[in-house]
């Protein structure tokens, strides 16, 4: 399979807490890859240097290399804000601006400098169908984002990455506050769009990465401890530990 | 593509240093301007002359301010009498047992009578406090007395918001710590709160005596016009703000210069109050 | 003998109850006094004549203006110097020797009485810059004197968005200063009206800043380099040199009335603000 993201012996450390002790992974293209593993294992660390939203961070070191498509995003030469338009970011709580949803999805695309609005319209439209939203919204696109639901925003807010036409969508823990039904909504979108993108799904919850995950890695305070198929990994894991997760005896 | 917005951020953050930088600029400009005017005069006369001097007739060469140090001195305690004693309750009132509607009426009351400009004080004032003063205890009516009980209502506002924030600041496991051994709502107050809130209320007394002190609109209006200092509190007096504005608009030469000096004196004694109010008392915090 | 401490209790209740109330009669007579004495002599025409004989008769249209273009000017200048210092202060910087530097600043400026504004504004503007008494000295002064309130209330407010709305942003690909332009300051901007609201209010009621560097002029100002008075200014030279009685409560009514309608507008946009965000 086609590599997309890829880590070379990634270390990160905040201060002098390693955070990421040496990851080497290859994340394919076009496929869920689910990581999973307790608080603190470092899944949303290395979600957060894909994005280089790490940036904002202060006193971090980082070893190693990460690349997509084969060229370094960790380079002095490489535009942050250019590559968040490339790698898309749904988080775990969902955040509105307070604005219209129209607005809310547009915010993107307009920063671009897209401001034709049937090419905006458009794009919304496509946006919110792909993140199955289209129907319950299509009728109130001008009313504040702020009075849906929390699965309808967190809904929005795939819609909103969606919008700038990314490459790489990443999940932290989606769905962490929503109830089964907007959690399957967003498990059958995410289904749906990795033909057209490579998706992470970071989750606590190994029964969504075992539903909906092509792959699924497991860390484990910084390491990656097993990289495989998500059939290979909850049928027949090759660390115990790996087991153990899965299994709940520890999480 | 990449140059250009990089450079765009850098440029909005070189303005923005530059606008941050002008508070600077303009505190810097203030500074050196006042005392440049107002300097050669300490030099010229001799310091001791002008603030210890007792006769302030500047076109004849006398610069004597000290009655006007002192009246400016007395006129603050006379405000903080009046004004502390009434804000601290004020204070104690809203953050112990005003309920929410009430807050809702007073803190807002409050704020507005902070908005009144000071000529407005000062008009009342002369209508209806100096004649009061004067029926009733004697003398013109234009005196430190009338000039207290008005500077102490203008400083209210400063005292009680002041008050009220170290006071609600006080945490609420010291109410409920004096509550469960017994004590009465009042005992908590006295015996807990306000200890416990000390230096917030100290330094809302020192900015108090700080906007009392630098008042000027209302004092020229109230306090007469004596150049001497005032033996009791029906005399009439001339404080340091006063004087400037009493004379700078037909002032010139070293007359002139002479008001720059009663600045200069002026603005080392806010200095030392501020100071005084957020070192002194910062200090005692972090105790 | 021991005083029961329940009634203790009540005694000093009541007498706290009793301050605080009183705090607020005191305002409530000056408003009412004020409204009362100078009712009868402001109408349609007092607002929009101009003054004769020193203002013993006729209106005091000239220092309405006065006093609007000044409090217009100010806020023009300060707004952009105190937001932009906020903006800086918040976002750009960490605490730091430098920071700590710049509050300095601010907090000394705040500190400063008007009279020295005056002193400043005089030596500086009026005569150094040769601008003599004009309203551009009057408005270059009160600039810097409501800049540390608007530095204040922006820094407040723009603290108080949420980080999240920030990450959301740099997330959708936006660069910082889109950011702030487009999620941060929109956020903040009822607590940034608030604190222009409050420095109008205080440009509407200064003197002793405004009499050294705009003068008292009882023309109209049109252009910059006129003097002029402002409401505040006129009721005070009415007031002092005993010119008339009506016609100072006349001009304090007016000058009352817009201040308080300034307060309530600020309380307005602050209550709409804290409704929208909860």
């Amino acid at each position: 399979m086609d590599t997309k993201i890829a880590t070379d012996r990634l270390r990160l450390s905040f201060g002098k807490t390693e955070v990421l002790k040496s990851i080497t992974i290859k994340v394919h293209r076009n496929t869920i890859t689910g990581f999973m593993g307790p608080s603190g294992s470092g899944k949303s660390t290395l979600i957060s240097v894909i994005n280089r939203m790490i940036d904002f961070e202060n006193n971090v070191r980082i070893e190693g290399d990460a690349t997509i498509d084969g060229t370094s995003i960790l380079d002095g030469s490489i535009n942050p804000i250019e590559l968040r338009r490339r790698v898309g970011t749904v988080f775990a709580v969902p955040i509105p601006l307070p604005r219209s949803i129209f607005e809310n999805i547009a915010y993107g695309p307009r920063l671009k400098g897209t401001s034709d609005r049937t090419t905006l319209h458009h794009l919304v439209e496509d946006s919110l169908k792909k993140a199955f939203l289209w129907d319950e919204v299509k009728d109130r696109l001008g009313t504040s984002a702020l009075k849906l639901s929390g699965g309808q925003q967190q809904r929005l807010c795939l819609a909103r990455t969606l919008a700038l036409k990314p490459e790489i969508i990443l999940l932290d823990e989606p769905c962490s506050g929503l109830d089964p039904i907007s959690t399957a909504k967003i498990e059958d979108a995410l289904s749906e769009l990795k033909s057209e993108y490579t998706i992470i799904l970071v989750s606590n919850n190994t029964k969504q990465i075992a539903r909906i995950s092509d792959f699924s890695a497991f860390f484990y305070l910084g390491e990656l401890i097993e990289y495989d198929t998500t059939e290979k990994v909850f049928t027949a894991p090759a660390e115990t530990k790996t087991e153990d997760y899965i299994q709940g005896k520890f999480g | 593509m990449i140059d250009r917005t990089v450079l765009k951020e850098h440029l909005v953050k070189w303005v923005l240093v530059a606008f941050a930088l002008s508070s600077l600029l303009f505190l810097f400009l203030i500074f050196i301007f006042i005392l440049a005017e107002g300097l050669p005069l300490f030099l010229k006369v001799g310091v001791n002359k002008i603030i210890f001097g007792m006769k302030w007739a500047p076109t004849k060469g006398y610069f004597g301010i000290f009655p006007m140090i002192i009246s400016s001195f007395l006129v603050t305690i006379g405000a903080l009498i009046i004004g502390a004693p009434l804000g601290l309750s004020c204070a104690i009132y809203l953050s112990e047992y005003a309920g929410k509607r009430t807050k809702m009426l007073l803190k807002p009351a409050i704020e507005l009578l902070a908005g009144i400009p000071s000529v407005v004080f000062g008009f009342l004032g002369v209508i209806y406090i100096v004649p009061l003063v004067r029926s009733y205890l004697g003398g013109s009516g234009f005196s430190l007395i009338s000039t207290s009980l008005v500077l102490g209502v203008m400083i209210l506002p400063t005292i009680i918001s002041i008050s009220f924030d170290a006071l609600v600041s006080v945490p609420r496991t010291y109410r409920e710590g004096s509550a469960a051994m017994g004590a009465t709502k009042w005992q908590t107050i006295f015996k807990v709160i306000i200890p416990s809130a000390k230096s917030g209320i100290l330094a809302s007394f020192i900015l108090g005596m700080g906007r009392a002190i630098g008042e000027t609109m209302a004092v020229i209006m109230i306090a007469g016009n004596a150049l001497k200092i005032p033996t009791s509190i029906l005399d009439p007096l001339r404080t340091l703000t006063g004087n400037i504005a009493l004379e700078l608009a037909y002032a010139t030469g070293d007359h002139r210069l002479g008001l720059f000096s009663t600045g200069v004196v002026l603005m080392v004694i806010i200095m030392i109050l501020n100071y005084v109010a957020n070192f002194g008392i910062k200090r005692k915090i972090a105790k | 003998m021991r005083i029961n401490p329940r009634y203790i209790n009540r005694l000093v209740r009541m007498g706290l109850n009793v301050q605080a109330y009183f705090t607020v009669g005191i305002l409530i007579i000056i408003v009412a006094i004020i409204f009362f004495k100078g009712f009868p002599h402001t109408n349609f025409a007092f607002i929009f004549s101009f003054p004769e004989d020193m203002g013993r008769e006729g209106g005091i249209f000239p220092s309405i203006v006065g006093t609007i273009q000044l409090a217009l000017l100010s806020i023009l200048l300060a707004t952009p110097l105190g937001l932009g210092t906020a903006i800086f202060l918040t976002e750009y910087t960490k605490e730091s020797l430098f920071t700590k530097f710049i509050r300095f600043g601010v907090e000394s400026l705040a500190g400063i009485p008007s009279i020295l504004y005056g002193l400043f504004g005089f030596i500086f503007f009026v005569i150094k810059l040769k601008m003599g008494w004009s309203l551009l000295a009057g408005v270059l002064t009160m600039t810097i004197m409501i800049l540390p309130t608007i530095i204040r209330t922006s820094e407040e407010a723009i603290r108080a968005v949420p980080r999240q709305l920030r990450i959301v942003s740099y997330s959708l690909s936006a660069s910082k200063w889109e950011t702030i332009k487009k999620v941060v300051i929109p956020a903040a901007i009822p607590g940034i009206l608030t604190g222009i609201m409050l420095s109008i209010g205080r440009a509407v009621g200064e003197t002793a800043a405004i009499i050294f560097t705009m003068g008292s002029s009882l023309r109209l100002p049109l252009s910059l380099m006129d003097s002029g008075r402002t409401m505040a200014v006129h009721f005070y030279i009415l007031a002092r040199e005993g010119i008339s009685m009506e016609k100072a409560y006349g001009t304090a009514v007016v000058l009352v009335l817009s201040i308080l309608l300034i307060n309530i507008l600020a309380y307005y946009i602050m209550n709409k603000a804290i409704a929208r965000y909860s």
